[in-house]
């Protein structure tokens, strides 16, 4: 696991506390509040990554087993 | 022969009782019965045709004879993971504090819980499939030279998976009363309307813990992942069609998005904002689902992978799953906290109803045909981390305490008696969870793993009678932070060559010390009441500071600390069990 896995985790651990959307009661498209919304996002932000990780920095010991 | 003609049996029955839709209470009741009956008899024929795979010996029993594939891992894993906690518990915290709950522990889990298979689960599954491990004990004691290491670490395991067993069970007994209301009106009288006639909780757990039980003795590991998968489906995609179906019910639109722009109107700002919720509880919430990388059953569903490259689907899956499991509960919890879509003393007291708002949605606005398919389909979610728990708690203690310390005297402690032994595998492991091992015969031991199931569900069934109305969000939370507090232990036994028996053993007792006192300051889990009046989980103030905090972070901390300290003090493994584990074989390479 090299500094990109790390500094990936960490980015996303970071995008997750999103204090900017604590009090805000928009709704997106008119039925989703935005604090809702911008997780939903992170999730399938999350789901990238980890398809992209495990490509780009699975271990090679365990490639060989 | 009989299972064929009954599988054709059923669209048939499920046809006769469509036909009887829209009659009074008592067949509605009886009907969504007559679908959760039928759905059980589909799981015990699963875990019938998963006994005639069923090969003569442990490994099979219990790892599937590292049998399983990418799809069938992932749908066990997410299975196993996502309870009572995620379906009833996420839409009845909703329905309490909001959206809040998705960033809390949903977002932050598909995360963590896949970093968790990447970092620990693909290690225990090498480590495991080359030195023979069974269980977590199995490691630690092989990976630290410590043949006592199942005395601190088995009844620290037990007495955290029992709070998660219990979620399950009064979850099941609640789920089954709330949608069979109107029934047995006769039998099963109520003083709330909206339960009367309903089979009460103390029957329906009963009868969930027996199908769970079943298919867990006869079927085993296989038996679990096969009923895992089927329901993790069943579960995810009952959840999507109750939430289109509520959403229409309570908006009443013309299609699914004006629906959900009406259901979502009336709700009070608390619920569609984080306005009353703590910034650093929320960030302290992101220690908990680290728990999944110290659970026992996940730990064991690890092992049964046919290879590593089985890992990578349920690696990048998993946080979708969740999303698609969360998000639709949380927002029907959501729009449940709006005026009138609920029985009127529930919002008074939103935390002693909390666990009853999906179903009692699912039984108003949904016919009892549809309503007994979803409560399948909830009851899918309950029983797919019931039975992998039942299973791993029964493999802990024969292969862990029964073959080690009491069949140690009557037992010949060498590797030709292993080698004889039907529950051994060809391929002989290495390690000195092997060689240590002392075996019962594979029908033995199979049974004193059933005995012990046994004895640990009646404990939680008559505690979950004891304690019904307690909040499954609280217990779920009591039992994380536990596993949370071990976390440090597998992460240093899988990367630090310095961790010691000693240091392992001091964390595990400073875990269980720390967690006890906090469980008690806190009643036993009943957790504190805010302004509000609400009843919320424990926390705690930093000192000099307003910042609250889950008592999960002390836990962890004091366990890191202590776990750290006694090893710089005390002595390492051998050369030999170190180089086993940390010097890869010539020609490998640990990292890209």
């Amino acid at each position: 696991m090299n500094k990109w896995f790390w500094l990936t985790i960490g980015g996303l651990l970071l995008l997750h506390h999103d204090f900017w959307f604590w009090e805000d009661a928009t709704l997106v498209g008119g039925f989703l509040p935005i604090g809702l919304a911008y997780h939903v996002a992170l999730s399938i932000l999350i789901t990238i990554a980890w398809a992209v990780l495990t490509i780009t920095c699975w271990p090679k010991d365990l490639s060989q087993e | 022969m009989n299972d064929l003609s009954s599988l054709t049996a059923l669209p048939t029955v499920l046809f006769a009782l469509q036909a009887a839709d829209g009659s009074d209470a008592m067949s509605a009741g009886l009907i969504r019965l007559l679908v959760i009956v039928a759905y059980f008899c589909l799981l015990l024929m699963l875990g019938g045709v998963a006994t005639s795979f069923l090969k003569n010996s442990n490994r099979d029993y219990l790892l599937a004879s590292h049998s399983i594939g990418p799809f069938l891992l992932l749908m066990s894993l997410f299975g196993t993971t996502m309870t009572a906690f995620a379906l009833v518990g996420s839409s009845g915290e909703a329905f309490v504090d909001g959206i809040g709950i998705y960033g809390k522990l949903a977002s932050i889990s598909g995360l963590v819980h896949s970093l968790c298979f990447f970092v620990i689960g693909t290690r225990v599954w090498k480590y495991g499939k080359r030195f023979g491990h069974t269980t977590q004990i199995d490691f630690f004691r092989d990976r630290l030279d410590s043949p006592r290491m199942g005395l601190f670490l088995f009844p620290v395991l037990i007495l955290l998976l029992i709070p998660y067993v219990l979620g399950g069970v009064i979850a099941s007994g609640t789920v089954v009363q709330s949608l069979t209301a109107g029934a047995f009106p006769t039998f099963f009288p109520h003083e709330q309307a909206a339960l009367a006639g309903g089979v009460p909780p103390y029957l329906g757990s009963l009868v969930v813990c027996l199908v769970v039980l079943s298919y867990v003795f006869f079927g085993g590991m296989r038996g679990t992942a096969w009923a895992n998968c089927f329901q993790t489906m069943v579960f995810m995609v009952l959840g999507m069609v109750t939430f289109y179906l509520i959403a229409m019910k309570l908006g009443n639109g013309t299609d699914l998005f004006s629906s959900m722009a009406n259901a979502i109107r009336e709700v009070p700002r608390k619920h569609i904002t984080r306005e009353e919720m703590s910034h650093s509880l929320f960030i302290t919430y992101m220690l908990i689902p680290l728990s999944v990388g110290t659970f026992p059953h996940i730990f064991q569903h690890w092992l049964t992978a046919k290879n590593a490259a089985a890992f990578k689907l349920p690696i990048v899956m998993h946080p979708f799953f969740i999303m698609l499991v969360w998000v639709p509960c949380i927002l029907i919890g959501v729009w449940a906290a709006a005026p009138g879509v609920l029985p009127e003393e529930w919002y008074g007291q939103p935390m002693a109803h909390q666990n009853k708002v999906l179903s009692y949605l699912v039984t108003k606005h949904t016919t009892p045909l549809v309503g007994g398919l979803l409560a399948a389909g909830i009851l899918a979610a309950v029983m797919s981390s019931l039975d992998s728990q039942f299973l791993c708690m029964g493999t802990m203690f024969t292969n862990d305490i029964y073959q080690r310390f009491v069949r140690r005297s009557d037992s010949v402690s060498n590797s030709t008696a292993i080698a004889a032994s039907p529950m051994t595998d060809a391929a002989t492991p290495t390690g000195t969870a092997a060689v240590d091992c002392l075996p019962a015969p594979a029908e033995t031991s199979v049974w004193v793993a059933r005995g012990f199931i046994l004895a640990i569900v009646a404990i939680s069934y008559l505690l979950g009678i004891v304690l019904d109305g307690r909040s499954i969000f609280r217990l779920s939370i009591w039992c994380f932070s536990g596993f949370t507090g071990l976390f440090p232990l597998i992460l240093a036994a899988l990367y630090w060559r310095g961790l010691t028996a000693r240091g392992t053993q001091a964390g595990i007792v400073t875990m269980a010390v720390t967690w006890s006192y906090f469980f008690y300051v806190s009643g036993f889990g009943q957790g504190v009441i805010g302004e509000d009046g609400v009843q919320r989980p424990y926390k705690l103030l930093v000192p000099g500071t307003d910042w609250d905090i889950l008592p999960v972070v002390p836990i962890t901390l004091a366990t890191t600390l202590v776990m750290l300290a006694v090893s710089w003090l005390t002595p390492k493994p051998s050369v030999e069990t170190l180089q086993r584990y940390f010097d890869e074989p010539s020609g490998r390479s640990s990292t890209t």
